[in-house]
């Protein structure tokens, strides 16, 4: 039997009360969040709940939300039960100034290099992952640049004909 | 006789060697880079360093509009552009909850198993290259040229294909393209077919493959595999099958599943892949077949806010080129919303993580990319392996540099 999005909204809430939130359907995609305190908690459950076993980490990543204060930073997960063909999304706020959220490697090998990257590029300082060092930039670089502040282009660059970019 | 000679004790340390493969190495196929701690031949621990190729795709993708990323996503698995391309599109179809007609679901199927095809050749006869028999390789090329001529006559181009648009095809596929797809279809079999012949069940090969770079489905699955390597472990997971896109729910075929997940398997389910590929395709073509009057003319959805008008249009009418402007430029609305669309790629599950704010752009685009998520088993398959295996299981594992780094 196919598990529903409602079943597992129901099992959470069981759970967790009131520490889960925001449940949504969107493409028919359940996505809810928690605080970022109670995260692998959360994952743990949704992997040993025999009814539910999200036992696939299909994907980890991270937004910047610069106007949210207090809860710029969401990291999203994306979780896959392979035997009833489930997915779900499941995401945790931080504020950017103390970006720290448990690590999932412990659960998951697959969470090592996504964390990585989302640290790489948004600087969310995974707490007690075996090697959380820069993964696709330099390691000498001082800044992260998937955040939302850091510009595409410098807008203030000389070195090109301003004429031919449409700001003449 | 002992002839080997005695050496005091404490005389010699016993030590490894550090051994840098890469980043570029003529064995590796692309621009990796791994530090082997070597006794010996035997890789006792290895570090693998990626990033040589890192093009800030998703950042890209926050300042252009729909269109501007089609080509981006060629440059991910460029062995299976399309593939990517149409993922890429099916996702906006998603968000923008447009319905592509039957035939163009068909046309897509037909695309995208060619490039499954010419992505699972490439990497079964480069596993063949790097044991040492290169006539495969060369064999099967003038295929591979085949699926990008049939490329060529639907987009113009062969490597990074730029297919596609949202809601469909830039054109309908000419006599010429049809053709070409027939030709494949009645000769590839049989070069399929000695492709096999000349490595499944050769002796130097199987030895040198099966038992090496192994893995265990649960470590798989807790390695985040997907695609053939996942499968080669034991486990049938295919999108395809389980979250159906571009109406492959429609087709009959199998999904081959390996035992042990070593290199032999990976390639053995390839090779099978293959053929399923070709069932596929041959359903396609039957089904496009069978549409017939106007619906035999559909390759797109009806969606003037997205998709591309005539090109003749855009220079003669003004209405057209309007609309070329406002679409190309992205001001045309596009709806607020998150949606997750994965499709099966050459190497595994290729995710779009779309997040939109309403603006012309993405607000936020994430690439699930198979290789980068797979790539971080390399240590583990490799250790307390011979170095000359490592090289196999590297090529085994479909390791496209330009899908890793993003």
């Amino acid at each position: 039997m196919a598990i529903t999005n409602s079943y597992i909204q129901e099992k959470l809430t069981e759970k967790f009360g009131e520490q889960v939130t925001s449940f949504e359907e969107t493409y028919d995609m359940l996505s809810f969040e928690s605080p970022k305190e109670i995260n692998l908690k959360v994952l743990q459950f949704l992997y040993d709940e025999p009814t539910l076993s999200f036992q696939f980490m299909t994907d980890l990543t991270a937004v910047h939300y610069p106007d949210q204060i207090g809860r710029e930073l969401a990291v999203v997960y994306h979780m896959h039960n392979l035997v009833d063909n489930v997915r779900l999304r499941f995401k945790v706020f931080t504020d950017v100034n103390t970006p720290d959220v448990f690590t999932a490697t412990k659960l998951f090998e697959a969470a090592n290099w996504m964390e990585r990257e989302t640290y790489d590029f948004f600087g969310v300082n995974f707490v007690g992952h075996p090697n959380l060092k820069r993964v696709l930039n330099v390691d000498e670089m001082d800044y992260f640049p998937l955040r939302k502040e850091f510009p595409l282009e410098d807008q203030t660059r000389i070195d090109k004909d301003d004429e031919m970019f449409g700001r003449g | 006789m002992d002839h080997h000679v005695k050496l005091p004790e404490g005389s010699i340390e016993r030590q490894t060697t550090t051994l840098n493969l890469g980043p570029t190495h003529p064995a590796t196929h692309g621009v990796f880079q791994n530090i082997l701690e070597l006794d010996g031949e035997r890789i006792v621990s290895s570090e693998q360093t990626v990033g040589y190729i890192h093009r800030a795709f998703e950042k890209l993708a926050e300042r252009r509009p729909l269109y501007q990323i089609t080509p981006i996503t060629d440059r991910l698995n460029y062995c299976s552009s399309p593939i990517n391309n149409m993922g890429w599109h099916i996702t906006c179809e998603k968000l923008l909850k447009i319905k592509t007609p039957k035939r163009v679901d068909y046309l897509r199927v037909i695309i995208m198993e060619l490039s499954r095809i010419s992505d699972h050749l490439i990497c079964n006869s480069i596993v063949g290259v790097d044991s040492g028999a290169y006539t495969g390789f060369l064999y099967v090329m003038q295929y591979r040229e085949l699926i990008y001529e049939i490329y060529e006559e639907i987009c113009g181009s062969r490597l990074t294909t730029n297919i596609g648009r949202v809601g469909g095809f830039e054109r309908n596929f000419n006599a010429t393209a049809f053709d070409k797809l027939e030709k494949f279809l009645r000769e590839y079999p049989k070069v399929l077919k000695e492709f096999g012949d000349l490595f499944t069940r050769n002796r130097i090969f199987m030895d040198r493959l099966q038992n090496t770079g192994g893995i265990s489905a649960e470590r798989a699955l807790n390695y985040g595999f997907t695609g053939p390597n996942l499968r080669a472990a034991g486990v049938d997971y295919d999108v395809r099958v389980h979250s159906p896109y571009s109406s492959y729910e429609d087709f009959e075929f199998s999904v081959p599943v390996g035992k042990t997940g070593d290199n032999y398997d990976r390639f053995l389910v390839r090779d099978q892949e293959m053929w399923q590929s070709l069932s596929i395709i041959e359903q396609a073509y039957k089904k496009v077949q069978a549409f017939k009057g106007a619906e035999a003319e559909v390759y797109h959805a009806d969606v003037p806010e997205f998709y591309l008008p005539k090109k003749e249009d855009v220079y003669t009418k003004m209405e057209a080129l309007i609309w070329h402007f406002k679409i190309i430029m992205g001001e045309t609305a596009i709806p607020k919303g998150e949606v997750y669309q994965s499709v099966e790629g050459g190497n595994g599950e290729l995710g779009f993580y779309f997040i939109s704010d309403g603006g012309r752009t993405p607000y936020r685009l994430h690439f699930r990319r198979p290789c980068f998520i797979y790539y971080q088993a390399y240590g583990e398959l490799t250790k307390n392996g011979m170095l000359s295996d490592a090289i196999m299981t590297m090529s085994s594992l479909n390791l496209i540099a330009g899908e890793l780094d993003a």
